[in-house]
């Protein structure tokens, strides 16, 4: 692999916090140029030069650290550009001095530390569900799905960032952990699966929708070829 | 009125603006901002169909003659209602003032309702102004953009108790219908502007109150319906809803007012075409002949019917105004579907 695959690879890894999908799917990285030396350059491009500044961070230092974290790279420059606090973000992210140090003094950053956590819990139930219904409609029943463990999830994209986001909200991960879990990581009731669904539908048809106009807008703006509508099947 | 298959419809258009964008407007050093906005909705014009796209020029200000053609005419609308929007730190006369619109209003009566604002961080000043404004414009509605930035305040909320000073004096001045704009805004930063729980406690606390949350809180829909269907007084404006998804994502359009009937129902969402960044008549005609498309997964959201179309276009809203609707243009008091009466108790708040 070159290390601008590795590069991609690792920025593929980065999600938006809103929408829980890879920056690289959302099609926000419009250029990654990887020097001789090893010198990387990522400029990400974001629907509108009004989103908002506190996810637009978030995703210029994921990405950073995700790049950083790769062996064979040197120097790592994350550029937002066209965007309205693009020149604020980026001497932050270049800093590495936080949300806060982007924005001194109109912010605190355990704040979006919190506003993350609320949509990876969203992420969380929106996968969950996917997950679930997916099961159901092959014909397992209520008891079977709620009784399955970690360890018995498909190896499918849901179930793994399922994991990867129980691991950061501090839910348990291992094997015999139940597969689908409510907000405190109890498992769920059988009983509750029905309502349960249909909140949890409610969720992911607002994130999908939500995801769906970005992918629109930065269509238009940047004049790309248009996506597939079921982005997520 | 629209009118297919022999059916009629009541259209009250309950999003409309009459905005000055042009750089003519534009606060000198602000111009980027002010630039960056209407660049940005003009973006969300290309979520519609492509020949009611506008050059960018238009877009910035469109004449009294465009506006009056693409609402009443060709937009089919019986009554517009006006929801201002300030910004007055990016555009020298504001972007779409209470004045602005009342002026156009007052050529059209009867045909258009202009909506006002308040802030409760502009406190006596502020009860003031609304008081001046209520009687001259004879305010029935107002727009309220919590996430505002002000003074170095970052955003207030309606649990404020300066608000709750705010909304005893609507209620006094017969202001029943508080829009609140729960979506974009310009600078919030680490706040989540579109948290809605605000609402809730207001429509609690003020029961005669009708609070309508604009663009159905989108991009937090479920935040938004599970807080609406545990308040009879919550309403959803579909705004947005419409422009941006209904023909740039039809099924997730379809999903999105497949959840919004079940949790929120038929009663209790309004048409709003968000004009001029969607022309109306697409939207009205689209809606319109619209049904869920084919597929397992809208079986088991609510029926969509002819009543159900003519609430959502018009007659929810003629309620809240006090509209006289025509008597062959209304249903009878028993048509149509009311939402589910389901709670969130599983997810709701704590997700």
């Amino acid at each position: 692999m070159t290390t601008h695959a590795r590069v991609l690879d690792a920025l593929s890894a980065v999600h938006d916090p809103e929408l829980d999908e890879p920056i690289t799917s959302l099609r926000f990285v419009s250029s990654c140029q990887v020097s001789d030396d090893g010198d990387v350059e990522v400029v990400l491009r974001l629907p509108t030069p009004q989103c908002a500044p506190n996810f637009a961070y978030l995703m210029a230092a994921d990405a950073r650290d995700a790049v950083r974290r790769l062996p064979a790279v040197r120097e790592v420059t994350v550029r937002l550009e066209d965007h309205y606090t693009g020149d604020e973000i980026n001497a932050a992210v270049a800093r590495g001095d936080g949300f806060s140090g982007a924005f001194p003094g109109e912010t605190e950053d355990d704040e979006l530390d919190a506003l993350r956590a609320v949509f990876q819990r969203k992420a969380l139930l929106a996968r969950q569900s996917r997950l679930c219904e997916a099961l159901l409609a092959k014909d397992e029943t209520r008891e079977q799905v709620v009784a399955r463990r970690v360890a018995d999830l498909p190896d499918v994209v849901d179930a793994r960032r399922c994991l990867e986001l129980r691991g950061e909200l501090g839910l348990p991960c291992a094997d015999d952990a139940p597969a689908f879990v409510l907000p405190d990581g109890r498992g769920l009731a059988a009983a509750d699966l029905d309502r349960w669904l249909r909140t949890a539908r409610l969720v992911r048809t607002s994130l999908e929708a939500n995801g769906s106009i970005c992918r629109s807008l930065l269509q238009i703006r940047h004049r790309l070829a248009p996506d597939t509508e079921e982005v997520f099947t | 009125m629209y009118e297919k298959d022999g059916e009629r419809y009541f259209v009250v258009d309950g999003h409309i603006h009459f905005w000055d964008a042009s750089p003519a407007n534009w606060v000198p050093g602000q111009e980027q901002y002010a630039k960056g906005w209407i660049e940005c909705f003009h973006a969300y014009m290309g979520l519609g169909p492509e020949e009611t796209h506008w050059p960018i020029e238009k877009f910035q200000k469109y004449s009294e003659e465009d506006f009056v053609r693409d609402v009443f005419e060709n937009g089919y609308a019986d009554v517009g209602v006006f929801q201002s929007t300030y910004l007055k730190s990016w555009y020298r006369d504001g972007f779409n003032t209470l004045e602005r619109n009342a002026a156009l209003a007052e050529k059209h009566p009867g045909r258009l309702i202009t909506n006002g604002r308040w802030d409760p961080r502009e406190g006596e000043a502020g009860l003031r102004q609304l008081e001046e404004d209520a009687k001259q414009h004879n305010l029935q509605g107002v727009k309220l953009y919590t996430a505002e930035w002000h003074n170095g305040s970052r955003g207030w909320t309606l649990k404020d108790p300066e608000a709750q000073v705010f909304l005893e004096k609507c209620q006094e001045l017969g202001i029943k219908n508080i829009h609140v704009h729960k979506g974009p805004t310009i600078w919030p930063l680490d706040k989540d502007a579109f948290d809605v729980r605000d609402v809730d406690y207001a429509a609690t606390s003020f029961p005669e109150l009708n609070f309508i949350v604009e663009h159905v809180g989108l991009p937090r829909i479920e935040d938004f319906c599970f807080m609406a269907t545990q308040e009879p007084n919550v309403y959803a404006g579909l705004a947005v809803v419409i422009g941006g998804l209904m023909h740039a994502r039809p099924r997730f359009f379809a999903k999105v007012m497949g959840e919004l009937l079940f949790w929120v129902g038929e009663d209790k969402l309004l048409f709003g075409s968000d004009y001029a960044i969607w022309e109306p008549k697409w939207q009205v005609e689209g809606f319109v002949d619209w049904n869920y498309p084919a597929g397992d997964e809208f079986s088991d959201y609510p029926e969509v019917t002819t009543a159900t179309k003519k609430k959502i276009m018009g007659l929810n809203a003629a309620k809240l105004y006090g509209i006289e609707v025509p008597e062959e243009l209304r249903l009878p008091a028993e048509a149509g579907t009311p939402a589910a009466r389901e709670d969130a108790q599983l997810v709701g708040g704590e997700i």
